[in-house]
């Protein structure tokens, strides 16, 4: 047992005057941290545009809505349009497609799976959080894109009139969709484990009220356990758009890199912030460097907006999270 | 609008571990009947098998007969999501919906069942909660979340919930148990005022509240850890309070035991 009265304050102590040293110790460490966090944060901005200031005043094009990547020409000439593009594009694809599946796997392991079961299912998707990227890239790349051909012939046959699956090359590897596929693999553990967490803190008493209202199971979810979730879930999904939006190694290996905005995306070609990072860096001359963390200064400032949109999100009906 | 119940040689069981034997007994319609007893002999576990909320606990089942007017509502083709919305429940700990504004919370039961003008929700809200008792206290703010009330709002809030979609009965677990003195008053007077409507069953610690609430009282009781609780006697409130036919009973009332 803790005490709540701190033995060493002083007895009579004035009431106006804050003596508890460990509080202000406490408080003290906890502002620092806070501290120290923002001013690394900023310093990380800073820098980025401090190495990209050169490469971005030496470009002859519109850094932000050129497509074409020739920073180490005699006019150096680039932009992120493209980058931007690709990045955005296969990060939306993976959370459409790891978003339902990963909060349908939590719900099933927290409220439907029989109780022996669970854990082990729980623990597998656990699992695969801990499988490095470079093996999904692999697979990506050796067994799903072979093997997922037919489907992408299959979405170009019967819905090529909606032109996000419509494919004129006839070539159906390297695509942004396959990346985004391998990218909403590696997101899915981050988004259920998350998600399974909420699902399992909501108290037992909110789904006996709903279940005491005459709710089936599929209504209790949506009376008690969505509701009370919702700020949980907002946060996976987001988490997990932040390591689709960085994912470097398995995007690189699969994209056979273009600088082209293409809604075609079972088509070849594409290009992310991250994976082209990777690729460029070590051919790349100076004005190519900075170029580079141009480009990387963007994926920061889109990974930080991305995250104040979901505090946004969250924060709005903060009255009524069931936090109090 | 309110039905009886009627128990016959009911046996719950948590897995294997018989917690409750051989219960019989009645409720009557428009009547407060009340359980008593000590800490475990079953009082929770035979409230929640009257509406099956006990098949919520993985491994909880029962044995016996449990009718509704003249209704198993164990038989073979009944839904038990339909029990549980013509048998209504109030917990111990008050639960409203936290991310639910007060209007929402009332109308919760309502809107699963069927798609209602805003109009006629407006007028169920309101019947509600002033059923409730607490239409005065919350009606400038029903879009407030229903956490901001005190605990004993937030328990009438409970009731305005469960009494909106129309029940039958109503069953409470130690609906005070949570509360304050005033806050309790303010229930008991509202169970009065609910009895004319509907069948109610509360499970209660407390001796004088069920002398001041029922007009039927349950007596149960338990051998030893371990053991089946059982029920001992029931009567009449008046009798069971001034002329107990077992000696167990009059030890419990009087204070004796448990
Ligand atoms: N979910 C459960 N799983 C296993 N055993 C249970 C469960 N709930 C209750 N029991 C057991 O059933 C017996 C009756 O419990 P119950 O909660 O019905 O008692 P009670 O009369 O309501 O007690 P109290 O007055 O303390 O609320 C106890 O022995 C208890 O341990
Ligand atoms: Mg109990």
């Amino acid at each position: 047992m803790t005490t709540l009265i701190n033995p060493e304050a002083p007895v009579g102590a004035p009431l106006g005057k804050s003596s508890r040293p460990r509080d202000a110790l406490f408080a003290g460490i906890s502002r620092g941290s806070g501290i120290v966090v923002l001013i690394v944060m900023g310093a990380i901005g800073v820098f980025l545009l401090w190495k990209a200031l050169p490469a971005l005043s030496a470009n002859t094009a519109s850094f932000l809505t050129t497509s074409p990547w020739f920073p180490d020409d005699a006019q150096p000439k680039f932009g992120i349009a493209a980058l931007a593009f690709g990045t955005l594009l296969s990060s939306v694809i993976a959370m459409v497609i790891a978003v339902p599946v990963g909060i349908g796997v939590a719900l099933y392991t927290a409220h439907y799976a029989p109780r022996r079961f669970a854990p082990t299912l729980g623990y597998i998707v656990d699992l695969l959080a801990a499988v490095p990227s470079i093996i999904f890239g692999l697979w990506g790349l050796q067994i799903l894109m072979p093997n997922s051909i037919g489907l992408w012939r299959w979405l170009d046959d019967h819905f090529g009139f909606i032109p996000l699956f419509s494919n004129e090359q006839n070539i159906y590897t390297r695509s942004i969709a396959l990346a985004a596929v391998v990218l909403a693999i590696m997101i899915l553990p981050t988004v259920s484990a998350i998600s399974r967490e909420v699902f399992a803190q909501v108290p037992p008493g909110h789904i006996e009220a709903a279940l005491a209202l005459g709710a089936t199971r599929w209504e209790t979810m949506r009376t008690a356990v969505f509701p009370f979730a919702r700020p949980g879930m907002v946060s996976a999904a987001m988490l997990g758009l932040g390591r689709a939006l960085g994912e470097t190694i398995a995007v690189a290996l699969i994209l056979s890199a273009t600088f082209k905005i293409n809604w075609q995306v079972t088509e070849p070609g594409g290009n992310t912030f991250a994976a082209n990072i990777a690729l460029k860096w070590n051919e790349a001359g100076t004005i190519g460097l900075g170029a580079l963390i141009a480009s990387g200064l963007v994926l920061y400032v889109i990974t930080f907006a991305v995250n104040m949109a979901a505090r946004l999100v969250v924060e709005r009906r903060r009255d009524f999270s069931g936090a109090n | 609008m309110a039905k009886r119940i009627d128990v016959s040689h009911l046996n719950v069981y948590y897995s294997n571990f018989l917690a409750v034997e051989d219960v019989t007994l009645a409720v009557e319609p428009k009547a407060v009947t009340a359980f008593i007893g000590p800490s475990g002999c079953g009082k929770s576990t035979v409230l929640r098998t009257l509406n099956r909320m006990h098949e919520v606990t993985p491994g909880a089942r029962i044995e016996g007969k449990i009718m509704l007017d003249h209704e198993d509502i164990y038989g073979a083709d009944i839904d038990p999501v339909n029990v549980r919305s013509t048998i209504g429940m109030v917990f111990q700990k008050p639960n409203p919906f936290p991310t639910m504004s007060i209007y929402g919370n009332v109308v919760a039961g309502i809107k699963l069942k069927k798609r209602t003008k805003r109009s006629e929700l407006d007028d169920v809200v309101e019947a509600s909660l002033r059923g409730a008792n607490l239409w005065e206290e919350v009606k400038d703010r029903l879009d407030r979340p229903g956490s901001v009330l005190s605990g004993g709002q937030q328990q009438r809030l409970c009731i305005a919930r469960a009494i909106a979609i129309q029940p039958q009965v109503l069953l409470m677990d130690e609906p005070c148990s949570a509360l304050d003195p005033i806050s309790t008053l303010a229930i008991e007077e509202l169970i009065h005022e609910l009895k004319q409507r509907y069948t109610i069953v509360i499970v209660t610690h407390n001796m004088q509240q069920a002398a001041r609430v029922s007009d039927t009282t349950a007596f149960f009781n338990i051998a030893g850890t371990g053991k089946p609780g059982k029920l001992i006697e029931m009567n009449t409130t008046a009798n069971i309070f001034s002329s107990p036919t077992e000696k167990a009973t009059e030890d419990y009332i009087s204070g004796r035991f448990g």
